[in-house]
């Protein structure tokens, strides 16, 4: 479960992220979206702890990110956006490393290693350097990296970002291949994904919900658009703020 | 595993992984050879004793350790494996310990790759190897201060050049602070206190001191405290740049 309470970060004089506060339990796939700016990122760096929140509190499986910050990081995977990968490793070396920070050991090491390089089909590419593989590969590193502990909560920022459209399809299917038993959290501004594996989504523009619904609900409003309700919704936040919470 | 050991495993073989070991390696050894027989006049001395070879230690240090320290937290940020990094259940620590003590082995391994001039001298002659363990001992002590300094400025900045070139400057300063350069302008107004004060923050002092085959507790903790107060203040560098 992640529970966020008056989430707040200002970087300067500026609010990115605005006294946010929602729950997400297990077995929703919460899709979070937003124009670009909107604090989605932001939002994901401090619910993994990468940033402090100025203000509020996130809280993961019970653990406060920031007072009890490993216990909470153990139990999330996370893929940071734009996957970050170390170029000088191979991806069998890079998930060799996390195996070893995350303190993966022994048969359970072996096991998770091939069932996460079977998952994201890497063998064709583990002993080639980082630096040389295409976007795609990369990315599904990255993912291999996220899930490699099996994490209850899995937090992935722009999944699909600058796939071609069967590795999207493949990303997606592995997403909703997890959805039973975990809490993922996307972010991205593709609509279609959201239909397509999001149980809940979560629309926010300058750091606020604007709109908290069923993806379903959400086209409902636009006649079954989702771009003209994203349209409508996020180009007025002002206005648009006060409606969804009034 | 421990994450601390898994990171100074990654850390040490990413400078394999790359020519930087082996440029470093090499140039090392040639200046270190070329100091100590040109410079230091290794032969013309006849002493059998590696003295002139530790004597530039400090200034061969000066520009080449920080070669080795400033990629360490630079480059995370540079790559935006940082947030890779730090979203894994890892304490900043334990992560800046990893990686000081990866830098710091690989320093050692260079310096460890200077045995040949060793058994040069016990061919030559019949030097006190005692004084010349303390002398390596002492070069790898300050190697390490050196490293923590550059680990330390290098997560100040995502730019490794700004980082080498800041850590090159710190580190001199950290020389020159024993030198009568420095300490005359002191020495004939300020009391010896503080003179003694100033010059006890050289490396330059403390490395003499042990290089001459002397290893006395005070520089040993001397050396403990440097490395010790900059990963301590890289720890807080990475949490006050989180926050920013």
């Amino acid at each position: 479960m992640i529970e966020l309470e008056g989430l707040t970060k200002w970087y300067g004089r500026h609010k990115v992220v605005d006294d946010l506060s929602f729950v997400c339990r297990p077995g929703e796939v919460l899709g979070f979206l937003g124009p670009n700016g909107a604090g989605k990122s932001t939002t994901m760096k401090m619910v993994t702890g990468f940033v402090p929140p100025s203000a509020g509190s996130a809280r993961v499986c019970g653990h406060d990110i920031r007072t009890d910050t490993l216990a909470a990081q153990r139990r999330l995977g996370y893929l940071p956006e734009g996957a970050p990968l170390y170029a000088d490793m191979t991806p069998r070396e890079f998930l060799g490393f996390v195996a070893n920070v995350r303190g993966l050991a022994g048969a359970r090491r072996r096991e998770r290693l091939d069932t996460v390089i079977g998952l994201l089909h890497l063998e064709p590419v583990l002993d080639q350097s980082t630096e040389t593989l295409s976007k795609g590969f990369k990315r599904r590193v990255g993912l291999a990296q996220a899930i490699l502990h099996d994490p209850e909560v899995l937090i992935l920022d722009e999944p699909t970002d600058g796939l071609d459209p069967n590795q999207k399809h493949e990303v997606r299917e592995l997403i909703r291949s997890m959805a039973t038993d975990k809490l993922i959290i996307i972010s991205t501004h593709i609509l279609e994904e959201v239909e397509s594996v999001c149980s809940r989504a979560i629309i926010i523009a300058d750091g606020r919900v604007l709109v908290d619904d069923t993806p379903a609900a959400l086209a409902a409003m636009g006649d079954g658009d989702l771009d003209r309700v994203f349209r409508q919704i996020t180009q007025d936040p002002a206005r648009q703020g006060r409606e969804a919470a009034a | 595993m421990n994450p601390t050991i898994a990171i100074f495993r990654r850390e040490l073989r990413s400078y394999f992984a790359t020519p930087v070991a082996y440029v470093f390696i090499v140039i090392f050894l040639m200046l270190a050879g070329a100091f100590t027989f040109y410079v230091g006049g290794f032969y013309e001395r006849g002493q059998a004793d590696l003295r002139p070879f530790f004597e530039f230690h400090p200034w061969l240090y000066l520009f080449l350790i920080p070669s080795i320290a400033m990629r360490l937290w630079a480059e995370e940020r540079k790559a935006g494996t940082i947030e890779l990094l730090m979203t894994l259940p890892v304490t900043a620590w334990q992560a800046t310990l990893g990686k000081f003590l990866a830098a710091w082995a690989f320093a050692g391994i260079a310096l460890a790759f200077t045995f040949p001039l060793w058994i040069t001298v016990n061919y030559l002659g019949d030097p006190d190897n005692g004084a010349i363990f303390a002398a390596y001992l002492g070069s790898f002590l300050m190697a390490g201060g050196f490293i923590a300094i550059g680990t330390c400025i290098s997560a100040f900045t995502r730019n490794q050049v700004i980082a080498f070139v800041i850590t090159v400057f710190v580190c001199f300063g950290f020389l020159l602070s024993g030198f009568p350069m420095v300490l005359n302008l002191f020495s004939g107004w300020a009391p010896q206190v503080v003179v003694d004060g100033i010059a006890s923050l050289s490396f330059l002092t403390h490395y003499r001191d042990i290089s001459r085959g002397v290893i006395e507790l005070r520089d040993l903790v001397y050396f403990g405290l440097v490395i010790g107060t900059a990963l301590f203040a890289c720890t807080i560098v990475l949490d006050w740049k989180k926050a920013a």
